[in-house]
């Protein structure tokens, strides 16, 4: 009875979440209605026994992707009505990416995409050793596969940003550990009645000892 | 039914009677921490601390708190109100409910749960929502710079923190708290991962905004950092949040680290005291090494910190989860993977 009380609390708060998330006109709400959709989603998994993914869930999107979701939308001079100008012409678009989704989601539910991972019941295994054992034995590959796409977006990324701009100033350690004492610092013996100027025109080097 | 809702009501009240155990001490020891800070910063400094309200100051923090309670909470009028309240309430809230899983003897825990130490990191990577809505939510400059800095490096440090982790789990087999406790019986990790529990411990200097870490909070460039606009006890959650979670990474280290309630050595006079005491007695010992740091280094600027946890911790501690797990392979001592 608690569970199913359990399960409706977090289902309801994670739609309503969801919704506000589309609808809020603040975008820096619609990432913290976000952040409580994952939350819920999350109870929903403890709810059915997997408490590794969602500890991960957590983790990953709550601790991770989303702060930085937040960080651009906090970042960003949003104007909130050119926003809301384009609503009605991206919603038949809208409408056909979520349609597709809402069928591939009812088509895994009822086709059978699921049906050769047999797992042992929750009660056997801890998720954690049950998923390893799925995810390193027999998804080896897909895995591997995985790894290295995450592998070349990190790569785009970096090649995207990892560029030399002009008139920053950056320490460069190596350039600083470089510098040797003849090339910044000299003594200059200074004739008595002959300005410091004349003496710093002669370059160094040339000079007399 | 009613004998159903009878033991629901039972095992309730068990619950919330395990909560207070452990909240009511917990809030003593914030409490008491602000004051050792100031007390041991004070001598370290070669002045005597607060030292007036009560026996050594130790009415100190309860006068400090009624100060606190007793002013006005101060709304600034471009803030967003709901979020500007909710930022504070998140910091303390988190701070106290990663504490259900901490185990401070042998089955002395709230909840015993498989995946304890991803709880834990989970909890830990929340703490950053508290800071950085505060900084939005204040409509300030320097508000908003500190809870931008706070956000990239409390992400930063993060992911070498997990890494650490991984290289204790590595060694243990199990992601359940006690388990990990257990694995330490014969040795402390602290011994053969003794570079991982120094990466480790800067680590969560870093995540708790502490000195030499304490960008977000700058006071010579950003006043206060972002709770400069917060004021009564608004300001004082911030606070209390702040000081448990230092208390909580301490506990985290120890756990991991430090064998949590087993004694150093499994002799006589050492294996009497009781568990939960040794426990506290590492995390008090972590505790002064944090005020202890505080006392004696500068704070870092802003590029050198994220070069220390991007280009140092990060290859460093992946590097020695390749070691661990290639030595342990090789010496044939992975561990079986345990049922929890």
């Amino acid at each position: 009875m608690i569970e199913a009380l359990f399960f409706y609390l977090f289902a309801a708060v994670m739609l309503g979440a969801g919704l506000m998330v589309v609808v809020s006109r603040n975008p820096v709400f619609s990432v913290l209605f976000l952040i409580l959709a994952f939350f819920n989603a999350a109870g929903l998994f403890v709810l059915i026994g997997a408490e590794f993914i969602a500890m991960l869930l957590v983790v990953v999107y709550v601790g991770a992707v989303a702060v930085l979701f937040l960080f651009v939308v906090m970042m960003l001079d949003i104007n909130f009505a050119e926003m809301r100008a384009g609503f009605q012409k991206y919603l038949p678009i809208g409408l056909v990416v979520g349609g597709i989704l809402v069928f591939e989601l009812v088509a895994a539910m009822y086709g059978d995409a699921f049906s050769g991972a047999t797992l042992p019941a929750a009660s056997e295994i801890s998720n954690t050793r049950a998923l390893g054992n799925v995810l390193y034995t027999k998804y080896m590959y897909l895995f591997q596969v995985a790894g290295l796409i995450l592998l070349v977006a990190m790569i785009g990324a970096i090649s995207l940003t990892m560029r030399r701009r002009s008139g920053v100033r950056r320490q460069v350690i190596a350039e600083q550990n470089m510098r040797r004492r003849e090339d910044s610092v000299e003594i200059v013996d200074v004739p008595v009645g002959a300005s410091a100027r004349t003496v710093a025109t002669v370059p160094p080097g040339k000079r007399e000892r | 039914m009613d004998l159903i809702m009878n033991s629901y009501v039972i095992e309730l009240a068990w619950i919330v009677g395990k909560i207070m155990l452990v909240v009511g001490p917990l809030l003593i020891a914030v409490a008491y921490l602000t004051l050792a800070e100031r007390r041991v910063i004070g001598f370290m400094q070669l002045r005597k601390g607060p030292n007036v309200v009560g026996p050594f100051g130790m009415f100190q923090p309860f006068a400090d708190a009624l100060k606190l309670m007793a002013k006005e909470t101060i709304l600034p009028a471009g803030a967003n109100k709901v979020v500007f309240m909710f930022a504070p309430m998140l910091t303390f809230i988190l701070a106290l409910v990663a504490w259900a899983v901490i185990p401070f003897g042998e089955g002395l825990v709230i909840a015993d749960i498989n995946v304890g130490i991803l709880y834990l990191f989970a909890i830990s990577s929340l703490g950053v929502y508290g800071v950085i809505m505060a900084g939005w939510a204040s409509n300030s400059k320097y508000a908003f710079l500190g809870a931008l800095r706070s956000a990239a490096q409390m992400v930063s440090y993060e992911v070498s923190m997990g890494l650490v982790i991984i290289n204790v789990l590595i060694c243990v087999g199990s992601l359940n708290l006690t388990a990990i406790v257990e694995a330490q019986r014969g040795m402390w990790f602290a011994l053969p991962l003794l570079p991982m529990f120094i990466v480790f411990f800067i680590s969560t200097l870093a995540e708790t905004n502490r000195a030499p870490f304490d960008l977000p909070e700058g006071e010579s460039e950003l006043v206060a950092g972002y709770f400069v606009e917060y004021s009564s006890m608004s300001f004082a959650l911030f606070f209390l949040g702040e000081y448990a979670n230092m208390i909580l990474m301490s506990g985290m280290t120890t756990v991991l680290f430090l064998g949590g309630w087993l004694p150093p050595f499994d002799i006589w006079p050492l294996n009497i005291v009781p568990g939960p005491l040794w426990f506290i007695l590492k995390v008090m010992l972590l505790l002064f090494v944090f005020l202890w740091v505080r006392a004696t280094t500068p704070r870092y600027r802003y590029d050198q910190l994220m070069r220390l946890g991007w280009k140092i911790f990060l290859p460093f501690s992946l590097i020695w989860v390749v070691l661990t797990s290639g030595f342990l392979l090789w010496t044939d001592n992975l561990p079986a993977v345990m049922a929890g």
